[in-house]
């Protein structure tokens, strides 16, 4: 692939472990003009809060941000389905001219009318601040005058990176918690954090506590709901998954309540039975939990074994590319993926930090390469260069690795498949399996044995 | 009939439309050698690109100039020359489609002047071509991004060549692959040239690949676009488009070449005004094939005219498209009893009536600017055997338990988007079969015995 070339500006965002002193650049802006796989401020914030099934979302300005984001994600509720629809002012171009100021008022009034929510969120997006609406105000009011909170987003979309966009979402729930009563909290109860419930994974996750004499306090935000983030204080500890969205929040109620966290990670055997056993470390003072989470890692573990056996013995050997969200799912992607046989060669995030990409740097082999924001044609260059069998990423990667012949398995949070648990890692590996091993690839051009009319 | 639309402001609650960067973006990617570069947000490239890519399965790359805080006080400028530079490094395109956003427009940039600076400083013209548009996306919907893009690279890149061409210009719109690849077909079997802007037929319906594309194979040849201005004539499908500023209209008024402002040609009686206008401008008879094909389709509506008979559908989408089913719906005698589009042209209801014969005296409304939840409320009165339209209705399909029959523009539930075929009579055949079967499915579902027999 010697037509691909890597930007300068890019390069230092590049490493190739064995190759060179280890060095990255992270946390940056994108590059103009490359085409970075993030989204913006807006993105994180939507994705993050998007869940909360019984609040409403009210995305304010023109049509596309909330066009783009209806029923985006795989996040299941148990009830109420309001989350799962798209709520625009859309904004003319008169709006532009004079504020939407009353438009906004007027849409929050009529759908909080309609839909009874218990709270309702307001996103900006990019041109809010721009037009001098001040939608704090706003929300106050009608806050107000409808007895629930209504809460901003301070999400326009070029204010940062996703990232940041994971802050404000943060920020907005940081102004729920501590609003509920929190009597007759237990002793042992928990926060599960940073988990969306993609295809019911939240509910897998909070039957593994309970199975250990835990209570599971409020899922931020998978099947959220508004009264048990307002209580959510209560709980004695947080448990942190997929970090970059929810560690700030994490941090605030740390401050404000002296509430702990952990950070851990759902995916694969060996980090999901970790969570499980820092859990219980953290309430150790009570022996009946360290026990109870014992039995259930192991009867779950043997439970799974032979059928990972099975996959392995047909995947070992094969190569993988891995490009995700925040860097902390990459380290248990490797270790999943080890856990099949397989070998990581291509590796990055969105979003990592300088830690991160150490702690990759020293997961991966030598010959492994490392990025951080990767466009389409360096993860193609890569793939090729790297001779990935399978890539695990969202669906803006999925075409990429299909049109070079190359295995792919979602973990975006658009799958539909759980993933996460012991049951998920069967699951993935099935996935993995079905889409490495297809027969269709024995018709990809250029591969050796296809047949050429 | 009953013409609907909003009289007080109601908030949008699930949009029966996409903002207008989007429509450009499509059109660029139909350009041989481009990029699309949209100005503003990393988040507007990225949702787009989401968006085209669920319903292509395809690579769609789409470049951002990604604005910051400062640029967003100080202007794009430096990141759009910055953004255009990176392009040209890494993807050595013949052209660079810039489409703004609400951003870029409301912070007041002015790419046009942007651009001319860019261009000073490149005298012997080394650099690719760049053709911006205009498109906020508080204004209009992504069908209004879709012709001011064609309008813009026509008007920036058509020239007057010394002598006349023959060949026929084709401005389609926004259809499918498979449209593009079937109306090419129609060309060569009337044995004259076309040029056909935008052509994503390959770019977005494309082989797997030996080796990394970095820019689809396929799409307009630029050079083919520079001939556009001295072609025998142009043809330009959409009756709503046909009310506005059109890239047709403007080589009229700059070159003289005729313009043939159809409707979008579905179904036989649209389609038939597509043929006459090849066969006035080209001179040569309709090809056997196609005559042969249209027999065939008539064959069919003879065949399964009962089963249709007075059935009620709702039809959604952009107006133009609308306007094209509802055209065919009303020939074959399903009753599009619900029209309907995210869009606001004030044209909808006239054009209907161009195609629905006696509308005024007819059970059928009309909604303009309407948003599914609106839809939904408005099935509920009248009452659809089926939708009609693209996969965005499916949650109301499956509330009101009507089958919903995909079509357009996005299907990110289904495979094979890129390969539905609507146009000619190739596409009336493929609506009339798959309308007809799911009727009749239904009522076989339904039948307490289940006969065997139609």
């Amino acid at each position: 692939m010697r037509n691909i070339q890597i930007l300068t500006e890019r390069k230092k965002q590049i490493y190739h472990k064995g190759e060179e002193a280890f060095e990255i650049a992270c946390e940056k802006k994108s590059l103009a003009g490359s085409v970075s796989q993030r989204a913006c401020v807006f993105c994180g914030s939507r994705v993050v809060l998007y869940p909360i099934a019984d609040a409403l979302h009210l995305i304010h300005g023109p049509i596309g941000c909330a066009s783009y984001t209806w029923d985006i994600r795989g996040a299941l509720s148990s009830g109420p389905q309001l989350h799962r629809m798209s709520f625009s002012t859309d904004l003319q171009e008169n709006d532009i001219i004079f504020g939407g100021e009353k438009k906004l008022y007027q849409a929050l009034v009529k759908l909080i009318d309609m839909y009874h929510p218990n709270a309702a969120f307001v996103y900006a997006t990019c041109i809010i601040g721009i037009i001098g609406d001040d939608i704090d105000s706003v929300c106050r009011r009608v806050t107000r005058e409808k007895g629930i909170p209504v809460l901003p987003v301070h999400s326009e979309g070029f204010k940062g990176t996703k990232k940041d966009g994971y802050k404000a979402a943060c920020e907005a729930l940081a102004h729920l918690v501590g609003t509920g009563s929190i009597e007759n909290k237990s002793k042992y109860s928990l926060n599960i954090m940073g988990e969306f419930n993609i295809a019911g994974e939240a509910w897998t996750i909070k039957k593994y506590y309970e199975k250990m004499g835990l209570d599971v306090s409020a899922i931020f935000t998978g099947d959220g709901r508004v009264d048990k983030i307002k209580s959510a204080h209560g709980a004695k500890l947080n448990v942190v998954q997929c970090s970059g969205s929810m560690l700030h929040l994490a941090q605030i109620m740390e401050k404000r309540y002296g509430i702990p966290y952990i950070r851990v990670s759902y995916f694969g055997i060996e980090d999901m039975s970790k969570a499980l056993y820092d859990v219980a470390d953290f309430f150790k003072d009570n022996l009946q939990i360290t026990k109870k989470t014992k039995a259930l890692v192991r009867k779950e573990i043997v439970a799974i074994s032979p059928e990972i056996k099975k996959y392995k013995k047909i995947l070992s050997g094969k190569r993988a590319a891995i490009y995700v969200g925040g860097a902390f799912k990459a380290f248990s992607m490797i270790k999943a993926l080890r856990t099949l046989g397989m070998k990581v060669v291509l590796v990055g995030s969105q979003t990592g930090n300088e830690d991160d990409y150490k702690l990759l740097r020293d997961m991966c082999e030598d010959g492994t390469v490392i990025v951080d924001d990767a466009n389409p044609l360096e993860l193609s260059k890569y793939c090729l260069e790297k001779k990935v069998d399978l890539f695990v990423g969202g669906v803006k990667e999925r075409p990429m690795a299909y049109k070079l012949g190359i295995g792919f398995c979602d973990h975006n949070h658009e799958r539909k498949i759980s993933l996460a648990g012991y049951s998920g890692m069967i699951n993935f590996a099935k996935e993995v399996y079905s889409s490495v091993t297809s027969p269709v690839w024995q018709f990809v051009p250029g591969r050796s044995g296809a047949y050429k009319i | 009939m009953k013409a609907m639309t909003r009289e007080e402001y109601t908030p949008v609650r699930n949009a029966c439309k996409l903002c207008s960067p989007l429509g450009a973006a499509f059109v660029f990617k139909g350009v041989a050698n481009c990029v699309p570069l949209l100005h503003g947000s990393q988040g507007c490239s990225t949702y787009i690109r989401r968006y085209l890519i669920s319903h292509f399965n395809e690579p769609i790359d789409i470049a951002s100039s990604n604005f910051t805080e400062e640029t967003a006080i100080f202007g794009g400028g430096a990141n759009l020359k910055l953004a255009i530079g990176n392009i040209i490094k890494q993807y050595k395109p013949e052209l660079v489609g810039i489409a703004s956003t609400c951003l870029s427009e409301t912070i007041g940039d002015d790419v046009e002047l942007m651009l001319r600076d860019y261009k000073k400083n490149d005298p012997e013209k080394k650099q690719p071509e760049i053709v911006s548009v205009s498109t906020p996306s508080y204004s209009g919907t992504h069908i209004d991004g879709f012709h001011a893009a064609v309008r813009s690279i026509v008007n920036s890149i058509a020239v007057k060549g010394s002598k006349k061409a023959e060949h026929i210009n084709i401005f389609p719109g926004m259809l499918s692959p498979a449209d593009f690849r079937y109306l090419k077909e129609i060309f060569n079997d009337f044995q004259t040239d076309d040029v056909m802007l935008p052509d994503y037929s390959d770019t977005f319906d494309g082989p797997l690949w030996t080796e990394y594309q970095k820019i689809p194979e396929g799409g307009t040849a630029m050079k083919d676009i520079a001939s556009m201005g001295n072609a025998a004539a142009s043809i330009e499908f959409g009756r709503i488009l046909a009310e506005g500023e059109s890239a047709g209209k403007l080589l009229k008024a700059r070159f003289e070449i005729p313009c043939f402002s159809l409707g979008l040609p579905i179904g036989i009686n649209e389609t038939d005004l597509f043929f006459d206008a090849l066969k006035t401008i080209t001179g040569n008879p309709a090809p056997e094939k196609h005559i042969k094909a249209r027999n065939r389709l008539i064959d069919a509506y003879a065949d399964g005219h009962k089963y249709v008979f007075e059935a009620r559908a709702a039809v959604y989408g952009e107006e133009d498209l609308v306007v094209g089913l509802a055209s065919f719906l009303s020939e074959v005698g399903i009753i599009p009893v619900l029209c309907a589009s995210g869009g606001k042209s004030g044209h909808l209801e006239k054009k209907l009536g161009e195609v629905i014969p006696d509308l005024k005296n007819k059970e059928i409304t009309i909604l303009e600017g309407a948003d599914f939840m609106e839809i939904g409320e408005a099935v509920k009165t009248s009452n659809p055997d089926f939708l009609l339209g693209n996969s965005k209705g499916y949650k109301l399909a499956r509330e009101i338990k009507k089958p919903l029959i995909r079509v357009g523009f996005p299907i990110h539930d289904r495979l094979g988007g890129a390969r539905i075929t609507h146009v000619g009579y190739r596409g009336a055949q493929h609506l009339f079969d798959t309308i007809s079967n799911t009727i009749i499915a239904l009522r076989q579902d339904d039948s307490p015995v289940g006969y065997t027999y139609m």
